[in-house]
């Protein structure tokens, strides 16, 4: 099982890594996204995977059954979920309103943010006037 | 928008309310069963998508009490003042409570719990249920689906 | 102190804002009412976080559980000299940030998001500060970034687009860093509180040093260390200029702090294996940072570059490891931040008085505006590192503390790059201020704008009266330091 988890969690990342890397950017939110899927993976084989027990307390008892699951890391990944959910959903809507105002969504074009040296018709130095 | 799909129209207009109960239904059951604030919250997201997709963005988030944006805001605020009683009666903040309210025959648990998770449930409908209208009205709004 | 009110008196710094944020989102439609909401959260706060200074002035430290749970389930508060200082200079920059939105000086336009987005970054910048919970810390980071998010791109022009994108995608891949961290060294040590941590990881440090590592790259990325950085350059001059005042002053202080928190009381025994590591790290940074505010035009960018280079410092105080290098760390991070707030504050005035941000365009201040002149003197020369301004101080426990410890090479480059930093203030003096307008009928615009520029000069003063009376600053983060090292 947890050999199964590690892989799925490497594969992720993986592909993740992959996408971001992408000149697309697009492709590098979904990227990113599924970084995030592999890191909630991580996360909940922290509190190991053996068990198979819903972790409800039994009726009366005070305490989880023997053998109940560790309710603390799905606790944990069901709040990094609804964050990376958030997130997604704001960076999706961002890329979104990019693609309608430029067009398209290649983040080399993306550069109004650090317009490279000269862009604004001025000389980065200057001694580059004379 | 551009065509309407009268016959999405029409099946999501009698939807709509029904999908709303359910996520109600869903944030009740919570408390002792799989269910809660989240998920109900997500429930209603989904309704207010399929609105959006249906009549227009412009309509769903009006059917959204408050609107998108203080729909969340009162959630969050439900959501604090739900650990106040706690400090008042001397323990710490977020300590929960329980009461029995008697209702005729029968008896109601109220809990500072379902303040809670209903703050939950109204700021994921109003937080994403606003993003959901908003970008499926960028796509409304220069008249045609992009690629 | 009464048990209950202890309770309150640690959770208020993070309730004020929160409760702000929504107050001040509800009643986004009145613009006066939404002001006053503001400002009247940002004042609670700053009450709140010196009563919280006060409680822990007396008692070394004050904790809670939330929700009256035991320990390995409860989210614990923990306010101590180190988060206890840094949540009064988080509700000072929150002050001056939204003070100085009052007057329209800010060059960007103003957004009616504005107010609640402040006081949801200012809410989780005080969480991550004072909790004690490593998971805990990981959700409020993501507040900070959610917040910051929507401070980025408020503007909605392409350039907020564009920096919003970058900020994004480095800044969630950073958090995950953090998640997969808090994640490992659960699995590891079963536990999630500070000193439970603390204890499982007393024995065998090097059980847990690579998750150790992998958490402590996520909280690089977020203080921006080089070669991490690349996220504060490509945005914080795209932000309006209160919130930017705020970003410079808070938003690489949480990853400075987690670095802080971490190695001092987290992770004792692990943090040394890594520090010679952070110095160089550090000593990156310091240059990296220095020589890329050489390069710029850009009055914002010039000083972004240096947020790059002063973290640089920080890190170098927190990678000697000892509890003076924590308070050199401390009072640099609390000297920083009002010093480049106040900074980013005179550039905004700066840009409203001659025209510009960009130093080609503009000059004549000094004489057309003298007290803006007098006032960015001020402050460039303790960024620098003058006696007796506060600079000075901060500087000096950093180097002094490095040299005691026999790290001459890494001094050596903290004194170096201060005079690369005097070269880069000189360089906006004699561009904006000293040699005359580039347009011979240029005039500045008529108008006084005080709440901006009393906003800019109690920051100034606040840096002032440090650096002439800094006895008890240096106490109190004394005993913070010693706090933070006193093993449990």
């Amino acid at each position: 099982m947890i050999w199964a988890v590690a892989l799925s969690a490497g594969a992720l990342v993986a592909s993740g890594a992959y996408l971001a890397l992408s000149r697309d950017a697009l492709r590098a939110v979904v990227g990113v996204s599924l970084i995030g899927a592999g890191a909630n993976l991580v996360v909940l084989s922290a509190g190991r995977l053996d068990a198979v027990m819903p972790a409800f307390v039994p009726e009366g008892a005070s305490r989880l059954a023997d053998g109940a699951a560790n309710p603390l890391p799905q606790a944990l990944v069901l709040t990094a979920i609804v964050i990376g959910f958030s997130l997604t959903c704001f960076a999706l809507a961002l890329v979104m309103t990019i693609r309608q105002r430029v067009g398209d969504t290649d983040s080399t074009g993306l550069r109004a943010a650090e317009p490279p040296a000269g862009a604004d018709g001025l000389p980065a130095f200057p001694d580059d006037e004379r | 928008m551009t065509t309407r799909a009268v016959l999405l129209e029409v099946v999501v207009r009698t939807l709509y309310p029904g999908m709303l109960l359910f996520s109600l239904w869903l944030l009740v059951r919570g408390h002792n069963e799989p269910g809660g604030g989240f998920i109900g919250g997500m429930v209603a997201v989904a309704a207010t998508a399929v609105r959006a997709v249906a009549t227009g963005s412009a309509d769903a988030a009006r059917r959204m009490p408050l609107g998108p944006l203080r729909l969340a805001a009162a959630g969050v605020g439900l959501a604090l003042l739900s650990g106040l009683p706690a400090v008042v009666t001397g323990r710490p903040y977020l300590t929960h409570l329980w009461a029995e309210l008697p209702l005729a025959v029968t008896s109601v648990k109220v809990s500072t719990v379902l303040l809670f998770d209903l703050g939950v449930y109204l700021s994921v409908w109003g937080a994403l249920g606003g993003i959901a209208a908003y970008m499926i009205g960028l796509d409304e709004r220069d008249g045609e689906v992009r690629p | 102190m009464n048990a209950d009110l202890t309770s309150l008196v640690v959770v208020a710094p993070l309730l004020v804002p929160l409760a702000a944020a929504v107050a001040s989102t509800v009643s986004a439609g009145r613009p006066r009412v939404q002001q006053a909401i503001g400002l009247g959260g940002a004042i609670l706060l700053l009450g709140s976080a010196l009563v919280l200074a006060r409680a822990v002035a007396a008692a070394g430290q004050v904790r809670t559980a939330l929700g009256g749970w035991d320990a390995p389930f409860a989210i614990e508060f923990v306010a101590d000299g180190v988060g206890a200082s840094l949540v009064v200079l988080a509700a000072v920059m929150g002050l001056t940030a939204l003070l100085f939105q009052q007057d329209d000086t800010d060059p960007a336009p103003a957004s009616p998001a504005f107010v609640p987005l402040v006081h949801a970054f200012l809410a989780g910048a005080c969480g991550a500060f004072l909790t004690g919970d490593l998971f805990n810390l990981y959700v409020w980071f993501e507040v900070v970034l959610i917040a910051s998010l929507g401070l980025l791109v408020l503007g909605k022009e392409r350039r907020h687009l564009d920096g919003a994108l970058t900020y994004f995608v480095l800044n969630v891949v950073g958090t995950l860093f953090v998640l997969v961290g808090v994640a490992l060294v659960y699995a590891a040590t079963g536990h999630l509180n500070y000193v439970a941590i603390a204890h499982a990881t007393m024995a065998d440090p090097y059980r847990v040093l690579p998750f150790v590592a992998v958490l402590s790259v996520g909280f690089l990325v977020k203080a921006g260390a080089f070669p991490l950085f690349a996220w504060l350059p490509a945005t914080y001059h795209t932000l309006p200029a209160p919130a930017l005042a705020l970003f410079a002053a808070l938003g690489t202080k949480v990853g400075v702090y987690a670095l802080l928190r971490t190695g001092g009381a987290v992770f004792p025994t692990v943090a040394p294996l890594m520090s010679d590591l952070l110095g160089w790290v550090a000593v990156g940074t310091m240059v990296t940072g220095v020589l890329g505010a050489a390069y710029h035009w850009d009055i914002r960018r010039i000083l972004a570059f240096h947020s790059i280079s002063q973290v640089g410092y920080i890190l170098l105080g927190i990678a000697l490891g000892t509890p003076g290098g924590a308070q050199g760390a401390l009072v640099f991070a609390l000297h920083h931040s009002l010093v480049k707030g106040s900074l980013f504050l005179i550039a905004a005035l700066v840009c409203r008085e001659a025209g510009s941000y960009d130093l080609r365009h503009i000059g004549g201040l000094s004489s057309a505006r003298p007290w803006l002149a007098a006032l960015f003197l001020l402050q460039a020369l303790s960024l620098v590192g003058i006696p007796p301004l506060s600079g000075f101080w901060a500087k000096f426990l950093v180097v002094r503390e490095t040299l005691v410890l026999g790290h001459v090479v890494w001094a050596a480059t903290a004194l170096a790059v201060g005079a690369l930093t005097l070269y880069s203030m000189l360089k906006i003096w004699l561009e904006a201020f000293w040699r005359a307008h580039p347009r011979e009928d240029w005039q500045p615009p008529p108008g006084a704008r005080p709440a901006s520029a009393i906003a800019a000069a109690g920051l100034a003063a606040v840096t002032t009266a440090f650096g002439l009376w800094p006895e008890p600053v240096l106490r109190f983060t004394f005993m913070a330091a010693t706090v933070l090292h006193t093993r449990p």
